[in-house]
């Protein structure tokens, strides 16, 4: 079994409510840095520790935190991301529905490292009931004193809200967050200025995923050096994992990063296998936005080593072979899935949520949906295979904010790995709407690397 | 889109204005526009959809331009721009719910509700429409209800029967009482 730091408790009955949280252990890491630790302390913790971004773009939390710009007389504000959109990713919501304590606790942590004195958790308007959790939490907290006025007699003060989104994906974008939670449409802004320097309502701010804020919560119990031990080379600790789609047993799972990917997939401690006795064909690991591997190529890299549940190994080989670990948003797909329909979901899906502000991204990713529509439904030419990449290069790199780019990788690397089935998807149309490709030799075992080197 | 068909005098309840006003405490003075999300989310718990007189309003109450109300609006999915039926189900449409079949679900609630994805039943109870990732895969197919937005898991043509027999049920029931 794999150590767990968020989720060791998550079976007690109960830890929703503050008095068992506290039983167990809960708000000593408040009292710890409220009564022993100054700003600093924390921040230098938090860097110790390695902890990377876990909301998916993986940039370290304590370097994020050490830009904060503290200039006289402007208040500073750290807002939570739960916003939690990413196809694929459910984490934030596990989190806040059964342990909300441990997000409060991460607040107040965070919130007093960075100075910030009142701090605001933007969740997604769908989660309202993760919403009615947390103010319940926050108002248990209160009672307790752990929020308010002088916390614990420190002299430190704190106010909580959350806020409630609209249902749009992005707003998980740092600077559209900012602008909902200014009461605007969700369009990012451009940068600089960061955030840091000038981020909610012109003051430096620092927006963290939810999971990243609860990960300080045992980064500050047990200090960041022990946070640190866990894990394999950069990619430190543990990292909560959304896994869906065609498994066993599809849920959240904490993880400690390092773990082969074939051994989250198949080990009953994880997944249990593939769904229905059938065999695995692709995978996408770490939210819809990541290029999606075929079975071969997401359980070994090009090199012949195991690939691995973390930053480096999935993205060992760059865009050509590997992917990213992102969110953490594990998708499996068994060998009755179609690609080229997946690939048009998530083709409307990123042009559903473009904001519009860039045109690239507002007219490439409609052109990309009508483009695989037709693919998909047998009225596909070949050179609409060629054509899709060249949109996508067009859209990737070329926009404000990384929407672009997560609309292109899909397709993209869909396309890398998964063209005999786009072309059979153009030659054989009529087939194609009775049956799907099935795996093909998408689970072949790989060329040995001599054999890639020798080519 | 924005269609005006309550021309009536919108008039918020006490209740809600006391909620308006706990949220824009929220906020530093002078910062209310931030306020504009949660409280287009109770007025559209109250109406049941924001139509333009209710945008006005909300526009008054939180002084700002009635465009600055009907851009966020419009921008967000969430907000209806007209009626719906009293259950709205939406249903997750995105990859991975599909890999489990919200496809086939969406049709069957197509066929059992017997109207087109958002339209109304004649009845007046219920509309349906798809809707992008909920961030509940592990428990796909899902789909919600507001404006409590309950949540109903692993969905199966037998667990839709259910919830809309239910609902049909529980309101037919309830005008009995009445």
């Amino acid at each position: 079994m794999g150590r767990k730091l968020l989720l060791e408790n998550i079976n007690v009955p109960g830890i929703n409510t503050f008095d068992v949280y506290r039983q167990k252990g809960g708000y000593r890491a408040v009292e710890k840095v409220l009564k022993g630790m100054s700003p600093e302390d924390v921040v230098e913790e938090v860097k110790k520790s390695g902890l990377r971004g876990r909301g998916g773009a993986g940039f370290p939390t304590g370097m994020k935190w050490s830009f904060l710009a503290k200039p006289e007389g402007k208040p500073r504000y750290l807002v939570c991301n739960g916003d939690e959109s990413e196809p694929g990713t459910f984490k934030d919501r596990y989190l806040m529905t059964y342990i909300p304590h441990l997000l409060i606790e991460g607040m107040i942590v965070s919130s007093f490292a960075l100075g910030a004195n009142t701090s605001y958790i933007y969740v997604r308007g769908e989660m309202m009931p993760q919403i009615r959790i947390l103010e319940k939490a926050i108002a248990e907290a209160r009672n307790a004193g752990f929020l308010g006025k002088n916390i614990l007699g420190s002299g430190y003060d704190l106010e909580l809200y959350v806020q409630p989104g609209g249902g749009a994906y992005i707003c998980g974008e740092e600077t559209a967050l900012i602008e909902s939670l200014e009461g605007k449409r969700g369009n990012p802004r451009i940068k600089p200025p960061f955030p840091a320097i000038s981020g909610l309502y012109n003051c430096p701010t620092v927006v963290n995923n939810v999971e990243s804020i609860a990960a300080t919560v045992p980064i500050i119990n047990d200090g960041g050096d022990e946070y640190a031990k866990l894990g394999i080379g950069r990619s430190t600790g543990t990292k909560l994992i959304s896994a869906s789609g065609n498994l066993n047993k599809p849920g959240v799972y904490e993880i400690e990063l390092g773990v082969p990917v074939e051994e989250f997939i198949y080990s009953d401690e994880y997944c249990g296998g593939i769904a229905n006795g059938k065999r695995l064909k692709a995978v996408v690991a770490g939210g819809s936005s990541v290029p999606i591997l075929p079975a071969n190529l997401i359980l070994k890299t090009l090199n012949g080593e195991n690939r691995l549940m973390s930053y480096e190994s999935l993205a060992d080989g760059g865009f050509a072979s590997g992917t990213m670990l992102g969110s953490g948003g594990f998708v499996a797909f068994d060998e009755d899935q179609c690609i080229v329909r997946n690939t048009w979901n998530y083709a409307r899906f990123y042009h559903h949520e473009s904001c519009g502000q860039c045109s690239p991204c507002r007219e490439g990713t409609g052109w990309m949906e009508k483009v695989l529509h037709r693919l998909e439904y047998g009225h596909g030419k070949l050179s609409d295979i060629d054509l899709l990449v060249d949109v996508s290069k067009k859209i990737e790199g070329n926009t404000i904010c990384p929407l672009g780019d997560a609309a292109a990788w899909p397709v993209a690397s869909a396309i890398r790995h998964f063209r005999d089935e786009f072309e059979w998807h153009v030659s054989r149309p009529e087939e194609a709407m009775d049956r799907n490709y099935g795996l093909a030799h998408y689970a072949d075992p790989l060329p040995k690397p001599e054999a890639v080197a020798a080519n | 889109m924005l269609k005006v068909s309550n021309t009536e005098e919108i008039v918020f309840t006490p209740e809600l204005i006391t909620k308006f006003n706990e949220i824009v405490a929220r906020y530093p003075e002078g910062k209310q526009k931030s306020a504009l999300l949660p409280i287009l989310h109770l007025a559209q718990a109250e109406y049941g959809w924001v139509s333009t007189p209710v945008m006005d309003k909300v526009a008054e109450f939180l002084d700002l331009k009635p465009i600055e109300v009907y851009e966020v609006a419009t921008f967000y999915t969430m907000f209806f721009l007209k009626p719906q039926g009293k259950y709205v189900l939406e249903v997750c449409r995105t990859g991975p719910c599909c890999l489990v079949g919200a496809e086939k679900i969406m049709k069957y609630i197509e066929q059992k509700l017997e109207v087109k994805e958002g339209e109304v039943t004649p009845d007046g109870l219920f509309s349906w429409r798809g809707v992008e990732c909920l961030a509940a895969c592990g428990m796909g197919p899902v789909l919600q209800i507001g404006p409590e937005y309950t949540f109903y898991e692993n969905l199966t043509e037998a667990k839709v029967d259910e919830l809309i027999d239910g609902l049909r049920l529980k309101t037919a029931e309830k005008a009995q009482i009445i």
